[in-house]
């Protein structure tokens, strides 16, 4: 195993991210996954900040790293400029490379976003659309949106879209040459290799 | 000769293009608000806008998500620029705040380290023989609508003022988090006291209502949503925001994020089933709109068109309170003018 530490610098955004924390507890106080979860963005800018390996490990192979909603409200309030939700990016796409993703429950969702999400993206060209927001499992979404899918042939032309239609638009069809352009991005930068790792998590 | 007093609201302010500007559309669950933003930049402002055809996301749900690397990301938002450097165009216009903040940091990171500019570059040459410019100015279009918002009030129909009372309507707003919570500078006013919304409401003759978890994010939290055993972090961050919000008794919540408008409409119906439960006297919530729609229906649109039939907090009471004149037969008709089945009627909250 080499030094998980220098990994994490590697990342563009590692240098931005965590500079010095001081451990003032300001990010945990404003954050939102903080007050859902047993979460504290304070002690995961201590760990990696002390460059303890087994820590970091451990941190790479929990559940924690998956708790923060990338809201990013502790980057304001930081008084030294960190960004902890920055940093839970860098540790996130880190877990997932190394495989450690899959010894934590919430880490292994990745598989799901990635199959809906991610599939979008390469398949459609959007991240979410209507057509993938099935009512059956979104309840919260309400008899609305119930209402909105059964009948959004007639509903989504009266708002101005254009729907499944070639042209500008909104809820147009992506045309297939520049889906093709987005896959070989992907192909090129890196997307594909990180989609193929998370897809071998075993069902 | 006196001196100018100083105006540290200057501090506060952001660089707004004029006019050309290229529009990058969002997921689009409020395609009417889209549309609306369009009919107003071109015919109300007379404004070029393009809305170019060959655009995709900018991904920036699955980069936020995890699911897609930030080398990825940043060649996507470099493809976009080729499209807006195309058609001959250099103010970008994202109209989802998720967007707004990925385009904000890809240019940033770009600024502070070419290197990472030239490699963009070499990848979405590799990948797709493109080039590509880089923005002057980048602003969200509820910053448009703001820098704006003096020359749309003459031509408004309607104020925000209760026609029953005489009184300003009360109004809270929640600015979606990546508008201005990673780059600050980046947002009107700031992160701590964004002035994007509360200016549109102060402007058109509302009252803006303060409250304690006014900055407090809607929960929507990417993979928290998105995985269906994690939404109990989404509803419960949109619940604390009501609990916050209801003693003020407001009128109406005003977003400037597709998502969070979504969220804080949809999550009062699931809190009014799971706990019987709304955050209005009268039983049927507190209507949320997007800054798109309140623009439009002050100006006269059609609510029916703007897309308002499709909250699930109804908001006729709001279109009482303003006087605003509605035809409740079109709602439910489609686009061929046929009459649609009605929608289930939820089980508490009141439509």
């Amino acid at each position: 195993m080499g030094n998980l530490h220098d990994l994490l610098m590697q990342d563009l955004r590692f240098g931005e991210a965590l500079k010095a924390c001081m451990n003032c507890g300001v990010c945990t106080a404003i954050c939102p996954a903080a007050e859902f979860y047993d979460y504290d963005p304070r002690r995961i800018c201590d760990t990696v900040q002390r460059q303890d390996e087994e820590e970091i490990e451990k941190l790479l192979r929990s559940e924690t790293i998956w708790y923060c909603g990338q809201c990013m409200s502790c980057k304001p309030r930081c008084p030294r400029g960190n960004i902890p939700g920055e940093v839970i990016s860098v540790l996130r796409k880190r877990s997932q490379e190394l495989g450690y993703f899959k010894d934590s429950e919430k880490g292994r969702q990745q598989k799901q976003l990635m199959n809906s999400i991610g599939s979008n993206i390469l398949e459609i060209g959007y991240c979410v659309h209507p057509d993938k927001v099935d009512p059956a499992y979104h309840p919260e979404q309400g008899p609305i949106w119930e209402w909105y899918i059964e009948n959004i042939e007639e509903i989504a032309p009266k708002l101005g879209a254009n729907y499944h239609g070639d042209g500008p638009g909104a809820l147009r069809k992506i045309r297939e040459e520049n889906l093709e352009e987005v896959r070989r991005i992907f192909e090129v930068t890196g997307g594909m290799e990180l989609r193929k790792k998370v897809l071998e998590v075993e069902p | 000769m006196s001196e100018t007093p100083k105006r540290f609201w200057n501090e506060y302010q952001k660089e707004i293009a004029d006019d050309h500007y290229f529009y990058e559309r969002s997921q689009t669950f409020f395609p009417g608000s889209e549309a609306a933003f369009l009919k107003i930049m071109r015919e109300e402002l007379g404004k070029d806008i393009k809305d170019e055809a060959n655009q995709h996301t900018c991904t920036g749900i699955g980069y936020h998500s995890d699911v897609v690397p930030i080398e990825t990301t940043m060649t996507v938002v470099a493809r976009l620029f080729s499209l807006m450097t195309e058609d001959g165009y250099e103010n970008y216009v994202p109209s989802c705040v998720t967007s707004f903040g990925v385009f904000t940091e890809m240019v940033e990171m770009w600024k502070h380290d070419p290197a990472l500019l030239e490699q963009a570059r070499k990848y979405l040459k590799v990948a797709t023989g493109r080039e590509f410019e880089l923005p002057k100015n980048i602003a969200h279009p509820s910053d448009i609508i703001f820098k704006f918002r003096n020359d749309l009030k003459p031509k408004m129909k309607y104020q925000l003022v209760n026609r029953f009372t005489g009184k300003p309507l009360r109004a809270v707003e929640h600015v979606g988090c990546h508008y201005a919570k990673i780059f600050p500078e980046k947002g009107v006013g700031k992160s701590e006291f964004p002035h994007v919304l509360s200016g549109m409401i102060e402007a058109w003759g509302g009252e803006v209502i303060d409250y304690p978890e006014r900055r407090h994010c809607c929960g929507f939290g990417f993979r928290q949503y998105l995985v269906q055993e994690n939404r109990g972090y989404s509803v419960a961050n949109s619940k604390k925001k009501f609990e916050s919000m209801e003693p003020y008794e407001p009128d109406f919540i005003l977003t400037n994020c597709p998502g969070c408008g979504m969220f804080l409409d949809k999550w009062q119906y699931t809190i009014s089933e799971l706990e019987h439960k709304t955050y209005d006297k009268d039983g049927y919530g507190i209507p949320v709109l997007t800054y798109e729609e309140l623009t439009g229906l002050l100006l006269g649109y059609d609510p029916w068109t703007l897309g308002l039939q499709l909250h699930q907090v109804q908001c006729e009471t709001l279109m009482d309170k303003i006087g605003i004149a509605y035809n409740p037969d079109e709602k439910y008709k489609g686009v061929s003018g046929k009459v649609l089945a009605m929608p289930d009627k939820p089980t508490v909250l009141k439509v």
